[in-house]
């Protein structure tokens, strides 16, 4: 918490902290533009890590106070509740927005030496203006109380998402139909999203999530509001790639820049999962008999199919990004699992395993951007011998990889421990299965890696060696950073925990925004 | 966490393992032969320092309310612990030739997870510790660096991280049942809980039909390794089964089945490693027997023959790991007459042999008795008929064969060197401790979890034993003489491993195809055709059929819809 004294500290600044809530979203959103005005790459590189550093700051701040057993409720220009646009913040998108600025911030100093080398020189200024625009949206659709609102985050994040998923065509022209898919899927996404919003504005005549909730606790049974309701869960499953909508996501996440894929991978998908829980529990009430039948009959069966199909799918991936790609479907498999159990205890899982595994995948796909970069490594079996060649990306990618397999002294397996209780508690016992077949599946694929970097030969030419580029120091920090908070967050998760617990109780117990 | 060297005992087990972690670090060959022997005479001198029964240096994982209890030193763990710091000696000094740090690491951290295994007072820590084994063991397979090595080696972890993984499953049901983690006695009165363990244990004990993998791998590993491996996992699963599973009837006649059937495979296996990999079976299934009996005898009976076991099955492959170093093979079509030129390795073989077939004055005269005894005390006396027709076979393929093809028989005109003085230090060690127990055999009763009153040198037992092994050399050369012994050919011999690997490929190849049908169905709306599985792979998984597998959009759009509908019926349906 240094950074945020330190902030508080500059005077002036002081003035502006109770604006925090405002000033997190609109600081990257105005400096998006400024940052392509800025025109040298490496200025506006600058200005885009101390504008994330700044929005990680404002966070922290409202982290803070959330922390402190408060919830933030920010009027946009002193408009009331119902009638103006409200920011709001408690202890569920307090965690989700640290996340994201958090990650946006490594990220962004991870990704300097792979964009000098991956973005044509033109184009990185606008490429890091871009990113600033995602970063606000992605913050935006996490922080607001207005349901309108979140949508047009949600498609200022996306756009900016496509935009950046594209410019990964400088290495592979692939990202182009990549992106492309993922706008017609995205946009789909969002239509279905709006139109259930709509729907909701059609039953209840407001837009402010408190007051959608207010009014649907009287009589739910409309059969508006069960449209309304099927619209806005398949509208952000898709976002949230929940199986089987989840076919944009490999190629993505694949094809996009490395920064790209590290920054998505760890962010895009739990934002919309996020509000995916805001809505269930938050504005539609928990309750309600179409709900549980949604999750008994099919975010439940789907977050299964999805951990099974998904790892296997992951198990026969020869491409690296590819592979940890479908890794990730099937870990939001494990989220959608927790979520639908319909418990505090397993919501609570389900938004730790959010968290962690932001931090696995975040430094998996880091290390393989590190092994590209050096190694030119594409395919798993390119990876052969990097645990001589590039022994600490090796080391960290396989500290990453067991924190995905949920192997104790990790992260992953707090959180998958804490998912087993919570299904054992609800006496799913086919859901423990499942976790089980699905961890051990993770064990291959993870295995496949560790098996190809460890256990066979550095490739070579006759009998030189082959030329290994350098890790930049960069971009190993940030790595280690997160390989470090896969460690710590086992011994001492009472942040993240105690933060998913209260969120799980408060919307359980009928808290609304 | 201050640690008070006297005050509190530590794990023998964190001796080895954290010399192994070292072992990982260090180039200097040298220094990783150091702290190899090191390593447990430092984890002798903690079990020494530890002489109350109890548990000790219990950790609370307050993140997620946990109690840990990985050190329990009492009866039954305390012999355990001992026999595998004497076998990671014995071990470390036979592989004192070799310069391999990956083997040097892997076989500390093995032997110490096994020994952390042995130790453990939850489930939990078990769970942690017979994984680690797992994964440590089969680097003990790969580094012999061949194919069929590294294909054995897979299947090997396969089987192993299953183990685990239904180890793990049955703890969890336990858990829900009972409310605690704690490593006791299971039964199988716990219903699904007590199976899946028994199963999980079962494996690691290669009880038959899970037995495949340890033919498999075993002689393929390297010539150190299949030593090391032959010391530790399978014992550590006898442990589990003595701690979970003392008395379970089942057990008597998988134990009697486990005897039996490998006598018949290991007369007509022709590589000598293989055999001893078999007689590892034979060897268990008096051990599983015992524990099935569940009285003190039976389990004394099945600790103590766990104990000389790990000795004697060690002897053994050291003898035939020194004459694969110097002849390359230990096919016993291409062995014999090697006594000429490696007599001391002939001569400790013998002993082995004759240990494993329990000759008097040898280690498995005492402590293979004490089972038989336990079982004829219950009476029942068909299965002590199996034992006793196993402990023919015993000396048939292990007692006479291993020696009798690889040192004698007719010569191969082989003149190897005799074997490093390492192999042979370690190899006389072993020899040495074989007759030490056969004779002061009250030194290992004393060990033993219960106490006992039990002799075995009498007048009755004496002969009886005698009797047995003379007809059964008897045999042994009449077959040989009119050439009725089954001829050593080169061949290999169809196990139920096939019953893995043929129907589990298969299914493994179906299951991708589906699912490559389902996908291609769903995305595509017609099935890809193609000549075979390994061209859909390609054309369809590999990055340059990627791009071909990009989707039209309208299939994905008309699919979101489908779903939506689905959604929508679901919410209009609820009640």
């Amino acid at each position: 918490m240094s950074l945020m004294s330190a902030i508080s500290s500059i005077s002036g600044l002081r003035d502006l902290l109770p604006h925090a809530a405002a000033l997190v979203v609109v600081i990257p959103l105005l400096a998006g533009p400024i940052a392509v005005i800025l025109a040298k790459a490496r200025l506006a590189w600058l200005w885009s890590v101390l504008v994330a550093a700044a929005a990680f700051g404002l966070s922290l701040v409202l982290l803070g106070t959330v922390l402190g057993g408060e919830t933030i409720t920010y009027e946009m220009g002193n408009w009331p509740a119902p009638l103006g646009i409200i920011y709001y913040v408690d202890s569920l998108n307090a965690l989700v927005i640290s996340l994201v600025s958090g990650m946006a911030l490594l990220a962004l100093l991870y990704g300097w030496p792979m964009v000098e080398r991956e973005i044509e020189p033109k184009k990185q200024a606008m490429f890091f203006g871009t990113f600033l625009i995602c970063l606000a949206g992605l913050i935006g659709v996490a922080i607001t109380g207005d349901a309108f609102n979140v949508f047009v985050f949600l498609e200022v994040s996306s756009i900016s998402t496509y935009v950046l998923v594209a410019m990964g065509a400088g290495q592979n022209r692939q990202a182009l139909t990549a992106s492309f898919n993922y706008l017609i899927l995205g946009t789909i996404g969002a239509t279905f999203f709006v139109i259930g919003v709509g729907l909701l504005y059609m039953a209840t005549g407001t837009l402010n999530m408190a007051d959608i909730s207010r009014l649907l606790a009287d009589g739910d049974n409309d059969r508006v509001v069960r449209a309304a309701f099927s619209f806005i869960v398949i509208g952000l499953g898709l976002k949230t790639a929940m199986f089987p909508l989840h076919t944009w996501l490999p190629n993505a996440y694949a094809f996009s820049p490395s920064m790209i894929g590290v920054f998505l991978a760890s962010t895009a998908t739990k934002v919309a999962f996020y509000t995916l829980i805001r809505f269930l529990f938050s504005v539609f009430h928990a309750g309600a008999p179409f709900e549980t039948a949604m999750f008994d009959y099919v975010l439940a069966p789907m977050a299964i199919t999805a951990m099974i199909v998904c790892s296997v799918q992951a198990s026969f991936q020869p491409d690296v990004r590819r592979l940890l790609a479908y890794s990730s479907v099937a870990q939001l498999g494990y989220m959608l699992l927790g979520l639908s159990m319909g418990t505090v205890a397993g919501l609570s899982a389900g938004l730790l395993h959010m968290f962690n595994h932001a931090l696995m995948k975040g430094a998996l796909f880091m290390a393989v951007g590190l092994a590209t970069l050096g190694l030119g490594v594409i395919q798993v079996s390119e990876m052969r011998g990097m645990g001589k060649t590039m022994p600490l990306t090796a080391a960290g990618l396989s500290i990453a990889g067991l924190s995905l397999m949920g192997v104790p002294l990790t992260a992953g397996f707090v959180s998958k421990y804490y998912l087993v209780i919570a299904a054992l508690e609800r006496g799913w016992w086919w859901a423990v299965a499942a976790i089980v077949v699905s961890s051990v599946l993770a064990i291959f694929y993870i295995g496949r890696m560790i098996e190809a970097m460890y256990l066979q030969k550095p490739p070579s030419h006759g009998d030189d060696p082959v030329i290994v580029v350098r890790s930049p120091i960069l971009a190993i920090v940030p790595l280690y950073i997160l390989v470090a908070a896969n460690i710590w967050f086992f011994f001492d998760p009472s942040v993240p925990k105690g933060l998913a617990d209260s969120a799980a109780t408060l919307l359980l117990g009928g808290g609304a925004p | 966490m201050m640690f008070n060297l006297l005050a509190m005992p530590i794990n023998p087990a964190f001796a080895l393992m954290f010399g192994g972690l070292l072992m990982a670090f260090i180039p200097q060959w040298r220094v990783r032969k150091f702290i190899a022997l090191a390593g447990p005479v430092l984890a002798l001198w903690l079990w020494l320092q530890v002489d109350v029964f109890g548990s000790y240096g219990g950790i609370h994982i307050a993140a997620i309310g946990l109690d840990l209890e990985p050190f329990r030193f009492d009866g039954l763990s305390r012999i355990w612990a001992l026999i595998f710091i004497i076998g990671a000696f014995l071990n470390a000094i036979y592989a004192l030739h070799e310069r391999d740090q990956v083997q040097d690491a892997m076989s500390a951290l093995y032997g110490g997870a096994a020994m952390g295994a042995v130790f453990a007072g939850d489930l939990l820590s078990l769970f942690v510790f017979w994984e680690i084994t797992a994964i440590t063991s089969v680097f003990l397979i790969w580094r012999s660096g061949t194919e069929a090595a590294r294909l054995a080696g897979i299947r090997y972890l396969v089987m192993h991280v299953g183990s685990g993984v239904l180890l793990l499953a049955g703890a969890v049901l336990l858990h829900g049942q009972t409310g605690s983690w704690a490593f006791e006695h299971i039964g199988l009165e716990t219903g699904l809980a007590g199976w899946l363990l028994l199963l999980g244990f079962g494996i690691k004990a290669a009880f038959p039909l899970l037995h495949t993998w340890l033919q498999d791998a075993y002689p393929k590993a390297t010539i150190t390794g299949a030593v090391v491996l032959s010391s530790f996992t399978t014992k550590m699963a006898i442990y589990a089964l003595a701690r979970g599973f003392a008395g379970e009837d089942i057990l008597i006649y998988v134990g009697a089945i486990m005897t039996a059937f490998p006598v018949f495979f290991a007369v007509i296996e022709n590589d000598l490693r293989r055999v001893l990999s078999f007689s590892i079976n034979n060897q268990l299934g008096f051990m599983v027997v015992g524990i099935g009996v569940g009285t003190a005898l039976g389990i004394n009976g099945a600790a103590a023959h766990a104990f000389a076991d790990v000795i004697f099955k060690g002897l053994l492959f050291m003898s035939m790991g020194a004459v694969m170093l110097r002849t390359g093979t230990t096919k016993a079509t291409e062995l014999g007459g090697l006594f000429r030129s490696m007599p001391f390795t002939a001569l400790f073989c013998l002993i082995g042999a004759g240990s494993i077939s329990a000759f008097p004055f040898l280690s498995a005269f005492v402590t293979k008795s004490l089972i038989l005894a336990a079982v004829a005390d219950e009476g029942h006396w068909f299965v002590w008929g199996v034992l006793i027709f196993a402990s023919a076979g015993v000396l048939e393929h292990a007692g006479i064969k291993i020696p009798y093809f690889a040192f004698f028989a007719h010569d191969s005109g082989k003149r190897p060197k005799e074997a490093p003085w390492n192999m042979l230090l370690a190899m006389g060690l072993a020899s040495f401790l074989c007759v030490f127990l056969g004779v002061n055999y009250g030194w290992l009763y004393n060990l033993l979890p219960y106490e006992m009153i039990y002799e075995p040198y009498t007048f009755d037992h004496i002969v009886g034993q005698m009797q047995l092994l003379l007809a059964a050399i008897f045999a042994f050369a009449l077959l040989v003489r009119i050439g009725w012994y089954p001829p050593e050919i080169r061949m290999t011999i169809l196990d139920a491993d096939w019953l893995w690997r043929k129907p589990g490929r298969s299914f493994l190849i179906w299951l991708n195809a589906i699912l490559d049908r389902l996908f291609g169905l769903v995305h595509l709306g017609v099935a890809r055709r193609a000549q075979n599985v390994g061209r859909v792979l390609t054309a369809v998984l590999s990055p340059h059929g990627a791009f071909a597998r990009v989707v039209p959009r309208g299939a994905l759009a008309g699919w979101t819809a489908t779903f939506l509908t689905l959604a929508l019926l679901t919410a209009y349906l609820a009640h």
